[in-house]
């Protein structure tokens, strides 16, 4: 099964909580880290790096004596990658989405299929543990084909469960990342700001139809009101984590906080429980539906 | 003109607290939120709304089922996975329809229409702390550089109208395309960081991003005392870098409990807190000088 680890918003404890569940996973377990712009996970798991590939998006690259000119392959981009300039066609690779449209319309096959690197795909273990994570190159904007990539061999290596730690936020790249999973666990923290956040990303996930849950980090730091808004909606509270300064200290020294503090390896426990339950459940309530 | 933007590569590490109190001491500024995708300084700006617009950016496909011949060429075609086919015909998963417009043009019945897509709203606002430019995707929405673009125009704009000459924003996480759009003409970047793994690996990486704009950067430790060591190694590494050293900012409680009262910090703890915010203000006021 695969579950989602997402908060609308940065900093809530994602990557903490992700990191906690794939430690005492006892079943076969892939962490994934999705998060291509800011990838974190692997500074708390510490997996032994077996495979690094790059990532790439096929760009256009224009053959000057085949181009006739007519301007079909810069009409139908959308992104204004392409442009006729003085009678010159010139390609920006670093514009372009890699949709290949320019080169399925050209008419006169002037445009061949190069690459520009989107980052790095890189492969580890720990353990029982089998480690994925993407690293987009930095100055490069597009992370959703690099996430695209992450998530192809994903589906490859896989062999029992899968914990993603999810981009932050609510946009296309956190939908993508949540968008296959069993159960969603949403992250997030009782103050204003992790509570306007929250909100959103309920909003934006639960169109998806995908079991959720919310594990409240640093709880007792703020007010109640994500627990009030939980009660309200009927989003179950799938774990509290206090708010307390030896968490904050332990993560600054990169240690899983399921190991390094008392009491937390039986909250994680409970809340694995909770998400293989939701998630069982909506396996059932799909065959019934089928 | 001048734009300073408040960043940090990765979320939660207090941007937006520095960027309300940072608001609060500028004079003369237009203030700006370009985390368009989880925007938080209105929480503490309690903006009051003059303008509202709407947000449009691109196009998304959209398949007329009565015309579709169920050729598959769209389903061969699309690069980014979203065209569906299913018992219903062939349709377009809109989350992941990148607008390239490939289906539309390649389909030989022209059964695809290619409507324009709202995504989301800006608006102009008056704050206690003078004009506010900022903005909400709707959720699942592509995380825009061009509505952050946008803003910063609108942002320059008002500010030359009104004879401000300063651009304040609050910067989005992460390094890909919205903070690649923050950053594009910015003088001077405030990376505000934190003392743990993640907090240095991801100020390496948008520090690396700045110095490809040729953005001056200033870094400001938060939460400096939760690991005191890796707080001098950050510092080690700004100085080696280059890279003005702001402040300490301590790990308090006062962050949260003046973001439930609403306030910034310089006005929550004026001679406390306040005064270290101060200071960092007047040091980053002294940088652009330089």
């Amino acid at each position: 099964m695969i579950f989602a680890i997402a908060s609308g918003k940065g900093g809530t404890g994602k990557t903490t909580v992700s990191a906690s569940l794939a430690t005492l996973w006892e079943n076969d377990v892939t962490a994934v880290d999705l998060d291509v712009e800011e990838p974190n996970l692997h500074l708390f798991l510490n997996p032994e790096i077996t495979g690094t590939e790059k990532g790439y998006v096929t760009v256009p690259e224009a053959d000057e004596e085949r181009c006739v000119k007519c301007g079909a392959c810069r009409d139908i981009c959308q992104f204004k990658a392409i442009t006729l300039m003085a009678g010159t066609l010139l390609v920006f690779p670093e514009m372009c989405h890699g949709c290949g449209g320019c080169m399925a319309v050209c008419p006169e096959k002037a445009l061949i299929p190069g690459r520009r690197e989107l980052g790095e795909i890189v492969r580890g273990r720990s353990g029982n543990m089998e480690f994925l994570m993407g690293r987009l190159r930095i100055g490069e904007a597009m992370a959703p084909p690099l996430m695209r990539q992450v998530k192809e061999r994903m589906g490859f290596i896989a062999t029992g469960d899968v914990i993603i730690d999810a981009p932050p936020g609510v946009s296309c790249p956190a939908m993508n990342a949540v968008m296959d999973a069993d159960a969603v666990v949403l992250v997030t923290e009782p103050t204003p700001f992790g509570f306007h956040d929250f909100k959103l990303a309920w909003e934006a996930f639960s169109p998806l139809g995908i079991p959720m849950g919310a594990v409240i980090n640093r709880a007792g730091l703020g007010d109640s009101t994500v627990q009030n808004f939980c009660k309200e909606k009927g989003i179950p509270i799938w774990a509290e984590i206090p708010y307390d300064r030896a968490i904050a200290e332990a993560y600054s020294q990169g240690r899983v906080i399921a190991d390094a503090v008392p009491g937390l390896r039986d909250t994680f426990l409970k809340l694995k429980e909770h998400m293989v339950a939701a998630a069982e459940e909506n396996d059932m309530l799909g065959v019934f539906r089928a | 003109m001048r734009e300073i933007v408040i960043i940090s590569g990765k979320g939660g590490a207090g941007k937006t607290t520095i960027a309300g109190a940072f608001a609060h001491l500028a004079e003369n500024a237009i203030l700006c939120d370009l985390d368009v995708d989880a925007p938080d300084l209105h929480l503490l700006l309690d903006p009051d709304k003059r303008e509202e617009s709407e947000f449009w950016s691109g196009h998304e496909a959209v398949i007329r089922a009565e015309d579709c011949v169920h050729c598959a060429t769209c389903l061969n075609m699309c690069q980014f996975d979203a065209i569906e086919f299913s018992i219903e015909g062939y349709s377009v998963k809109p989350f992941r329809c990148e607008g390239c417009k490939v289906c539309v043009e390649l389909c030989p019945a022209g059964a695809i229409d290619f409507p324009e897509r709202k995504c989301g709203h800006w608006f102009v606002s008056d704050t206690r702390f003078g004009t506010m430019v900022h903005a909400q995707l709707f959720p699942g929405e592509e995380n825009s550089g061009r509505l952050v673009t946008l803003l910063k125009q609108q942002a320059r704009q008002r500010a030359e109208a009104g004879g401000l000459d300063l651009v304040l924003s609050d910067g989005t996480p992460g390094i890909g395309c919205p903070v690649i759009a923050s950053l594009a003409g910015t003088d001077l970047a405030v990376v505000v960081t934190e003392p743990t793994p993640s907090g240095i690996h991801d100020l390496e990486r948008v520090a690396e991003l700045c110095e490809g704009f040729r953005t001056k950067v200033a870094v400001l430790v938060n939460k400096w005392d939760i690991n005191p060591a890796m707080t001098e190694k950050i510092e080690a590494y700004c100085r080696d870098k280059g890279y003005t050293l702001l402040c300490r900012f301590p790990h308090n409680r006062a962050a949260v409990d003046s973001m439930l009262e609403r306030k910034v910090l310089t006005e929550y703890d004026p001679g406390g807190l306040g005064t270290l915010l101060k200071q960092a203000w007047k040091d980053t006021l002294a940088l652009l000088e330089k």
